[in-house]
């Protein structure tokens, strides 16, 4: 490429568009300016959240989906502060996403003017990397290897904190091939002698189980899960960031593991004699299901190798990208069959428990969901907040093409609709809907606007119970029902809000009006609001 | 037990600060740690000592690994190890126990680096039990004050440590 002269600004919108970015999440402010001035000329979209920790969230929801980092921007000071949360929500579920912040005149920094904030300091933690820029001539090579370091080896977010005059200075605009980072070499290719290890447990063994995480989105490696479970008839389970890596309804789909897991996916694990953790990073919600793990023999396979050992005693790693190495393994492999171990899930996940029926003027959440599994499209996209909402969804939603995601690393509670948004605004085709609580859903109502602004067809679910259900569940069963702060008295009525947006919604009071209400809004060509109310006391753990 | 770990990085503004806050988030003690740049000027080593089991050195090892600015890491068994310590003592020192810190620096080699009217500052690079038993008998004549380094440490023999 040819090389140009331009300011840093300019370069970086250039930069941008080198990369391929189509939209950019922000909220701007003065430190700031220079680049949004370059933006009014270029074609990529800017989509004004009305919270910066919004515009993390939805860079992240529209990462999650398209695999390539979503884009973020923010001011100095209070704005790139009011990122920080979406950054380490980003880094939890390693998800890549590129966090750009104006900072402060360069011969300023250091001195506490006004809106200064070392955002590169503060949010270290929760970086795969970050870059403060002051030398103009570095801006390109600096965008490539943010973008390259966030979405390779195990993906994370990368901020890149650009000093105000420094945007305004000159530079060549030379937008780079490759990159090379001496000290950044993530293994992608499994160790063959690893694997072939793999492949002799596997045919040693009588019950084995894949537990597969989020890692097998990022790694892109849905279908090579299916073929290895397929060809060696192993029964699959999921972590939370794992839901809906393989078709749901599959016959060797077997649930969610962990503390808010079900009965079928923790017995699976408990009582298999092999143990394959794929892409999972085995967080201690999930660990909850694997205290006893004597007898039964690990296999972690992630990126990452300082996961492998850190939460859960391995006794064969394979360091690499799954797609790769599940390519390799199935093909070593034997076709296999493990009849008793399957027929005894089996057995496990035909126990139905009953639903007891929900009281007058509320819906069962369990059944609300289970209509909406009916209704929707087979590829739809499903972000589940946190709470108790989010473990109702993700113990009850049955998606096989469709993808469910949530912030489960760091349990951010508002991440839900504004993922939604950064998701439909990358695949627009898709359903989108975003599944809260009342709790949650005053932590990002403001997001809605955004939603309208821009067009943006998301649907949204709010379980309505007038209290943080799930901390109330907590304080009932941990601290003997003495409840504080968890009382929601006095919030909207979310229907009135929506239509104060110009949002249809609707109520369901009874589980009968679900049907008709799911079926308004997802014929709908605009958002929708359902409001669905629940009862204080309906459970997650049961 | 303790632990000796060499680290390759960059030589940028703020390697330092991403390594001290790594040791310090993810709860690793560390005894010491000092800072100089190497051979090749873009690259600078950091020795640390930390403590721990083997469990946490392999977590320090691993995450200390992942920081983009981080060239290589290794850790060392005491054995192959050559390590110092540079420690500056400045001790009360009446003219009349002149001659006796002299000898007491001469049997322990260190060097008289500066005197006054009623003080002595004694230097000494040396290992880390050495320093302590300096520091022992200096102790009676009334220590004013030590600075002490970091250990440094590079392999016995002809092995090093490169990018
Ligand atoms: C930002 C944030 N603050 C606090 C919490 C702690 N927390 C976890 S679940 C929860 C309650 C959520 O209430 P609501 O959104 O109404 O959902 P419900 O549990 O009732 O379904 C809270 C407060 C959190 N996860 N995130």
């Amino acid at each position: 490429m040819s090389e140009k002269k331009m300011t840093v600004a300019k370069a970086m919108v250039e930069c941008l568009k080198a990369e391929g970015v189509k939209h950019v999440f922000g909220y701007p402010g003065a430190a700031i300016c220079p680049f949004y001035d370059e933006l009014i000329s270029s074609d990529i979209e800017h989509i004004l959240v009305r919270h910066e920790v919004n515009g993390g969230h939805a860079a992240s929801g529209y990462a999650r989906v398209t695999g390539k980092a979503g884009v973020c921007i923010a001011t100095s000071g209070p704005g790139a502060l009011n990122l920080i949360t979406a950054i380490a929500t980003a880094y939890m579920d390693s998800i890549p996403i590129v966090a750009i912040t104006g900072q402060v005149n360069s011969d300023q920094i250091g001195r506490d003017v006004f809106q200064e904030a070392d955002i590169t300091g503060s949010a270290e933690p929760f970086v795969k990397h970050s870059y403060i820029v002051k030398d103009p001539a570095s801006i390109c090579d600096t965008i490539k290897k943010a973008f390259y370091i966030a979405e390779t080896g195990r993906p994370g977010p990368v901020l890149i904190d650009v000093p105000m005059d420094v945007q305004l200075m000159e530079t060549e605009f030379m937008y780079p091939d490759k990159v090379e980072i001496r000290s950044y070499k993530p293994t992608t290719e499994g160790n063959k002698l690893q694997i072939k290890r793999v492949a002799d447990a596997i045919a040693k063994s009588s019950r084995p189980v894949i537990c597969a995480g989020g890692g097998v989105f990022l790694s892109d490696a849905r279908e090579e899960l299916a073929a290895l479970a397929h060809k060696c008839d192993i029964p699959v389970v999921n972590t939370m960031m794992g839901i809906s890596n393989m078709d749901m309804t599959d016959r060797l789909y077997f649930g969610m593991i962990g503390m808010h897991g079900v009965k079928p996916a923790n017995y699976a694990v408990s009582h298999c004699d092999l143990l394959i953790l794929l892409g999972a990073r085995m967080g201690d919600r999930a660990v909850v299901a694997l205290r006893n793990l004597s007898g039964i023999s690990v296999i972690h396979i992630d990126i990452d190798p300082a996961e492998i050992g850190k939460n859960v005693n391995v006794n064969t790693p394979v360091v690499g990208d799954i797609k790769k190495i599940l390519v390799q393994l199935t093909e070593t492999v034997p076709e296999l069959k493990h009849t008793e171990w399957t027929d005894e899930l089996d057995e496990v996940r035909s126990r139905k428990t009953a639903v007891p029926d929900a009281k007058p003027g509320t819906v069962c959440p369990k059944l609300f969901v289970q209509e909406l599994n009916r209704q929707i499209p087979k590829d739809s996209i499903i972000v589940a907040d946190v709470g108790q909402n989010q473990i109702w969804t993700a113990n009850n939603i049955c998606l096989t093409e469709g993808r469910f995601m949530t912030a489960g690393g760091m349990g951010t509670m508002g991440y839900s609709l504004p993922a939604a948004i950064g998701a439909k605004k990358a695949l627009p085709e898709r359903t989108v809907i975003a599944m809260c609580g009342d709790g949650s859903l005053q932590m990002q109502f403001m997001e809605l606007a955004t939603a309208v602004q821009h067009g943006i067809n998301v649907k949204l679910i709010v379980f309505v119970n007038t209290t943080l259900g799930m901390v109330r569940e907590l304080q009932d069963k941990l601290y003997e029902k003495r409840e504080i702060a968890v009382d929601l008295t006095g919030s909207p009525a979310f229907d009135v809000i929506a239509e104060a947006y110009g949002i249809k919604a609707e109520n369901v009071t009874d589980i009968s009006q679900a049907e008709g209400a799911i079926k308004n809004m997802l014929s709908s060509e605009k958002p929708y609001l359902l409001q669905v109310f629940v009862d204080k006391e309906e459970r997650t753990i049961i | 037990m303790k632990h000796t770990i060499s680290v390759l990085v960059e030589n940028h503004a703020g390697v330092l600060a991403r390594v001290a806050g790594l040791f310090a988030r993810r709860a690793y003690n560390i005894d010491s740690l000092a800072v100089g740049v190497t051979a090749d000027e873009n690259v600078s080593r950091i020795t640390i000592v930390a403590d721990g089991d083997d469990y946490t050195l392999e977590q320090i090892l691993k995450q200390l690994n992942k920081l983009i600015d981080v060239i290589k890491v290794r850790s060392f068994s005491e054995s192959e190890l050559l390590t110092r310590e540079l420690v500056l003592i400045k001790v009360n020192c009446t003219p009349a126990q002149r001659a006796e810190l002299i000898s007491i620096a001469k049997i322990t080699e260190a060097k008289i680096s500066d005197i006054s009217v009623n003080t002595i500052t004694l230097e000494l690079s040396d290992y880390s039990n050495k320093i302590k038993t300096f520091e022992e008998l200096l102790r009676p004549y009334g220590i004013k004050e030590i600075v002490r380094t970091g250990t440094v440490a590079i392999q016995r023999g002809s092995a090093s440590l490169t990018i």
